[in-house]
């Protein structure tokens, strides 16, 4: 079981590479946000993996919990920021 | 197939890394460096030190985002040296050489979770026997933190509060 959980960070880490070229790569401002939100919600679901893998499943989620609610405030101010600057 | 995992994880922190130096807009290098940190804390967890990961993900890729973006409020959002100086020749050379050498001295430290390590028989059991009748903590973490090395987190505790009543003077003049 523990390789298969071993796979799935695996396949998750390479799709998070597929996101982090839109936010190297992406021509607007919009694009790099969306791949930052898409690398978080993949980043929530490796770090419930890894706790599994170490069986600490209730730490992990600690972190995981505390990602997801500052990355929404991250979110929030980038938008906040291009609401008050208007588009870079 | 742990290996590979780990080798994945510093590939991304590399990539990003790189990214957040060479983009010229300091908005996207902010956004890179929040994507940094979250992989940071990923090798972080990875490594066993969870409390670290905690940190580095809350701190790392939530507050210094905002503060960052809270800096490009008062100051331009361009990169205004868009023709950089090359790097010096001598730092071209000195600095790989640099990193050989300090991967050479890197062979001669205790491997990762190796049980006869210095730091492993002699400081944690003690730290393990002890701490409880000492402190009366039943949290070894806590019970050094808050009480063998006091001191340090007292003087850790006055530099950020320094820069957090720092951060709030600048914010207000800010929105004046």
């Amino acid at each position: 079981m523990t390789t298969f959980f071993l796979f799935v960070l695996v396949v998750l880490v390479i799709l998070i590479g597929a996101y982090l070229y839109r936010v190297l790569q992406g021509p607007t401002i919009f694009d790099r946000v969306l791949g930052l939100n898409g690398i978080s919600t993949k980043a929530i679901i490796v770090l419930v993996l890894m706790g599994t893998v170490f069986e600490r499943v209730d730490m992990f989620v600690d972190i995981a919990t505390g990602y997801a609610l500052l990355n929404l405030m991250g979110a929030l101010a980038v938008a906040k920021y291009l609401e008050q600057k208007g588009l870079p | 197939m742990t290996f590979s995992f780990e080798i994945l994880l510093l590939i991304l922190l590399l990539v990003t890394a790189a990214g957040a130096i060479l983009v010229k807009d300091l908005m996207s290098a902010i956004l890179l460096l929040g994507s940094y940190s979250f992989f940071l804390a990923l090798v972080w967890a990875w490594l066993g030190a969870v409390d670290v990961a905690f940190v580095e993900a809350v701190v790392g890729a939530g507050l210094a985002t905002v503060l960052f973006l809270l800096t490009l409020f008062g100051t331009a959002p361009k990169d205004s040296r868009l023709r950089r100086p090359p790097p010096p020749i001598a730092a071209l050379f000195a600095l790989p050489l640099l990193g050989v050498l300090l991967l050479y001295a890197a062979n001669d430290l205790p491997k990762f979770g190796d049980p006869t390590s210095p730091a492993s028989t002699h400081i944690s059991p003690a730290y393990l026997e002890r701490s409880y009748q000492d402190t009366q903590t039943p949290n070894v973490v806590t019970s050094v933190l808050m009480d063998y090395r006091s001191l340090d987190t007292m003087v850790e505790t006055v530099v950020i509060f320094t820069a957090g009543i720092a951060c709030a003077l600048l914010l207000r003049r800010q929105a004046s």
